[in-house]
């Protein structure tokens, strides 16, 4: 039997012992209508061979992305990953321990989680923060529900440059709690709209919803918004959806953020078709009662010795149920001890540099493309790893040119603003060399003079 | 053994363990100058990489793991987690793939996504899952939101959840965020949900019972046919809670029951690692009735071909980015697939034989307060060890002194001094008899030197933590002014 540690004369000990014949026996209250009498219909099992030959074939054989450049990023960055972070992270006891709820057994997590805290305070310049939420998205969803329950209120003003799905998880989350959302347009610069934000924002409002950089990759100003917020005593939430930014730009914190959450990815996690990924949250410390998810304290142990525990559960599920704070229980952790072996590799110097790497290769790529005849800067805010291209003619018209050469060049972001036609986002990091991006240049020029000899442009 | 410092506490600005090569595009100094830069983040930690490697090592080991040792903490299913599993989640096909690649690039992941979907309908007995919720507790949401926007599609939401006294509080908790207010119903004396009082809350403003079947008490709600027949009747649905659902396969499916809407935690029956509190995945099974209120996207099989539909007109949306914790996806599917038909069903058999034969050994020197047969958890208590002043906390931290993970203790809410046991079908009679073996002598321990409880456990890296201090006066991140002086007391 697979993964099972019973001899069957181990079994007929133990039946014996419980005083049955037969397993069977041990199921007489399931009521006998209900009992299965047939097999579940399933493949057959197989042996670990052929189980890596079948995953082998589904990974290499029919995903077909390997030999792909890609350009890809709108919410999931790649970034390399130090040999160490894997290393250690797949160490046994990291991997197979639950959540620490023994604490004396589980001081390597507990400290771990106590560190990933602090990096996330030093990181958004808040006072504390919470041991993992799932994703950005939820994170997002979480910030909105933590701003109604501190103040009542019940209206919710986002900005339209945050990430779809973002958004589109935050309504999921609100849409049943009498929470009403609003979105702001954003300018030609591909920022928030002030002046329409300042419209829309009055003494309902819970909280103003901004992220920077925004879907577009555009630097938004985190303290106008927050201020025009404050100024209805609305909370300001921070949003960051490519957590590297934080190591470069000035911090939620400093700009007047009251909540900061997003999406970790970028430390340390592959990108893995969309997760496992590591929301964050940070908050000022007058939140504390109403900060959603776990959270691991420092303590001393009955011999004064330092050492870690979960603390203020009675914001929690398992103790509040209902009047809990979030429903959250299990989290992300282990994302979480990656994150944190991830920050910890790269250090103060390594990981600003990273993120100046990111900068000045993006801003590269988006002056260089620029140059293209018929390719614009959609948006002339300033940009991080990412940037909003405008071409001449639509992107299924480039796309066959570019399947043929092994590129991926952007994601079309007219699949979530439809008013944004012919329309790619790019998305630039570390993991591209300057020949990658020249490479980029030389293709979409070849592939627009292509469509524009054919077709006209539009 | 060496204690271990907080990284900062160890940092030192000159070194490194982490190397970029050389820029290789030419700065973009005009650009930077309209950013917003923050000053360096100063007491970020900077170590070598010898010592980064011996800091998380040796953190490593003051945990205790599946890997160490038994680890019966009920409710959790902490059972073995197969290392073929790791390996296949770590192929680069996997693990490099963009989650906006084309989907004609990507047919295997959408394969892996609609393979795992079809084998736990055909476990369960529903008619469609959804596998983006990231963890138990966001599928119960999901789940509520489906049968929320289901009765909402019929005119009215309805205003209350009916939950047994003895769930777990992620069901309150959820139910809660849905825009539900929460009816508690009590257990009769088997244990089980009382009919009575079920038939007497089911009215027509209420949108579904939460049920966990087996459920915290280990033991399956044998009525459950009559239960949704009394939920069905007033328009209701039946929520399944499935965390237990190591007990059933290929046992029984809940959709053959009545049961309308199933969570499963793949973190625990379907054997992908806990990683210390997560990442989990929560997927949710429905009925057709409720497919169509589904998360986007949902997969689509044409033909030979896979594809992401998004346009689902009463979708309730999105409940995260993408689609789910995808790497967790592929550790389950590559259990299921191992195991086949007759392993499942061997896992849950075995599961309850393991967890009976520790009721049959404790009965009478553990006090259980339910006499109704148990499947694969059994849940005794501290009274009989009460009369010593000792409690569940200190026979579980005292398991500790001999090697073994304590139990969950004080859970359920319906059993005082709760120690819920669940051995998992992967423990060897070995180490069953070992923890029987532990479980006996503390007991005569608790009698004879309750003190050695009281004070448990001894050997490990740090004794019994001040919980109550750590609420009280919260230090929840280090800070450079402070003095954290190891071994001082208390400061």
């Amino acid at each position: 039997m697979k993964y099972i540690s019973l001899s069957s004369q181990d079994i007929q000990e133990m039946l014996k012992t419980i005083g049955i014949d037969k397993t069977e026996d041990l199921f007489v209250t399931i009521p006998e209508k209900l009992r299965l009498s047939a097999p579940l219909n399933m493949p057959p099992p197989m042996s670990e061979p052929e189980l890596v030959q079948f995953f082998d074939e589904l990974a290499h054989q029919q995903n077909k992305y390997a030999s792909f450049q890609s350009f890809l990023g709108g919410g999931a960055y790649p970034h390399f990953i130090p040999a160490a972070v894997d290393y250690l992270s797949n160490r046994g006891e990291f991997l197979s321990p639950y959540t620490p709820y023994q604490s004396e057994v589980s001081q390597g997590t507990l400290q771990i989680i106590f560190e990933f805290q602090t990096l996330i305070c030093q990181l958004t310049g808040l006072d504390i923060a919470n041991a993992s939420l799932y994703d950005g998205a939820s994170g997002a969803a979480e910030a909105v529900l933590m701003a109604q329950r501190l103040t009542r209120r019940t209206k919710v003003i986002m900005a339209a440059s945050i990430h779809p799905q973002y958004r589109q998880t935050i309504r999921t989350y609100c849409q049943n709690i009498g929470l009403t959302i609003e979105e702001v347009p954003y300018t030609e610069e591909g920022r928030v709209d002030l002046a329409q934000l300042k419209q829309k924002v009055d003494e309902e409002t819970a909280a103003v919803v901004l992220q920077s950089p925004n879907y577009f990759g555009v630097v938004e100003e985190w303290r106008p918004v927050f201020e025009i917020g404050h100024q209805k005593n609305a909370l300001g939430i921070a949003l960051v959806a490519e957590a590297l930014s934080l190591a470069l730009l000035s911090s939620p914190g400093e700009e007047g953020a009251d909540i900061a959450t997003g999406e970790a990815q970028s430390f340390g996690l592959p990108l893995s078709f969309g997760g496992p990924y590591l929301g964050f949250m940070a908050c000022r410390k007058d939140f504390l009662r109403q900060f959603p998810g776990r959270i691991v304290g420092e303590t001393r142990d009955v011999e004064g010795k330092r050492g870690y525990v979960l603390t203020l559960s009675t914001r929690e599920q398992h103790i509040r149920r209902e009047r809990a704070t979030s429903n959250i229980c299990t989290n992300q952790a282990w994302c979480a001890l990656r994150a944190t072996i991830f920050l910890e590799s790269l250090g103060r110097r390594g990981l600003r540099e990273l993120a100046l790497h990111n900068f000045h290769k993006a801003n590269y790529a988006r002056e260089e493309l620029a140059k293209i005849p018929g390719v614009e800067v959609k948006f002339s805010g300033p940009i991080f790893n990412e940037f909003v291209l405008q071409l001449p003619v639509p992107f299924s018209r480039l796309e066959t040119y570019f399947r043929q050469h092994d590129i991926l060049p952007g994601f079309q972001v007219e699949n979530y603003y439809p008013e944004l036609k012919n329309c790619l986002l790019v998305c630039v990091t570390e993991v591209h060399s300057q020949d990658s991006i020249d490479q980029l240049k030389f293709h979409l020029r070849q592939a627009v003079d292509q469509a524009t000899a054919e077709g006209g442009s539009l | 053994m060496i204690r271990e410092p907080l990284i900062f506490e160890i940092s030192d600005q000159e070194k490194s363990a982490f190397f970029l090569p050389p820029l290789d595009v030419p700065p973009q100094e005009k650009e930077l100058r309209r950013l917003p830069l923050r000053a360096e983040i100063k007491e970020f930690p900077q170590v070598s990489e010898p010592e980064l490697v011996r800091h998380f090592h040796r953190l490593s080991q003051t945990n205790y793991s599946v890997d160490e040792g038994f680890y019966p903490l009920g409710s959790c299913t902490m059972k073995f987690n197969p290392k073929v599993n790791e390996k296949i989640a770590s192929f680069p096909g996997f693990v490099d793939g963009h989650p906006l690649l084309p989907e004609d690039l990507v047919q295997g992941n959408l394969r892996v996504l609609k393979m795992l979907e079809e084998l736990l309908m055909e476990i369960t007995g529903m008619e469609a899952f959804t596998l983006q919720p990231a963890a138990g507790a966001h599928g119960e949401l999901t789940g509520m939101m489906l049968i929320r926007a289901y009765l909402e599609s019929q005119g009215n939401p309805r205003k209350y959840v009916l939950i047994p006294d003895s769930a777990h509080g992620t069901n309150p908790s959820s139910a809660h965020l849905c825009g539900y207010q929460v009816v508690e119903i009590k257990s009769n004396e088997q244990g089980t949900i009382d009919l009575s009082s079920l038939r007497a809350a089911m009215t027509e403003e209420v949108a579904a019972l939460m049920l966990t079947n087996p459920n915290t008490l280990g033991i399956f709600e044998s009525d459950i046919e009559e239960i949704a027949a009394i939920v069905h009747q007033r328009g209701g649905f039946l929520y399944m809670d499935g965390a237990n659902m190591n007990a059933l396969m290929g046992q029984f499916r809940p959709g053959d029951s009545g049961v309308d809407v199933i969570h499963l935690n793949l973190h625990k029956t379907f054997s992908t690692p806990h990683g210390g509190g997560g990442p989990g995945s929560g997927p949710v099974g429905v009925t057709k009735k409720l497919e169509p209120f589904l998360p986007v996207p949902v997969i689509v099989k044409d033909g030979d071909r896979y594809r992401l539909e998004y346009n689902r007109p009463q979708s309730i949306g999105r409940v995260r980015s993408f689609y789910g914790n995808f790497l967790v996806v592929v550790k389950a599917l590559a259990y299921i697939r191992a195991l086949g038909s007759q392993g499942l069903k061997e896992v849950s058999e075995i599961a309850v034989l393991n967890a009976n034969y520790i009721r049959k050994n404790l009965e009478g020197i553990y006090h259980l307060q339910y006499s109704t047969p148990t499947l694969h958890e059994c849940i005794f208590s501290d009274k009989y060890q009460k009369k010593y002043g000792v409690n569940n906390i200190d026979i579980a931290k005292r398991l500790i002194d001999y090697g073994l993970h304590p139990p969950t203790v004080s859970f359920p809410l319906t059993v005082h001094g709760a120690l819920m046991i669940e051995p998992t079908e992967t423990e060897s009679k070995r180490d069953l008899d070992m923890f029987v073996g532990a479980m006996k002598k503390i007991a005569e321990e608790a009698a004879t030197q309750p003190e050695l409880l009281k004070e448990a456990p001894h050997g490990t890296y740090v004794r019994r933590l001040d919980e109550t201090s750590a609420a009280r006066r919260p230090v929840l991140r280090w800070r450079p002014d402070v003095v954290q002086d190891e071994d001082q007391g208390e400061n």
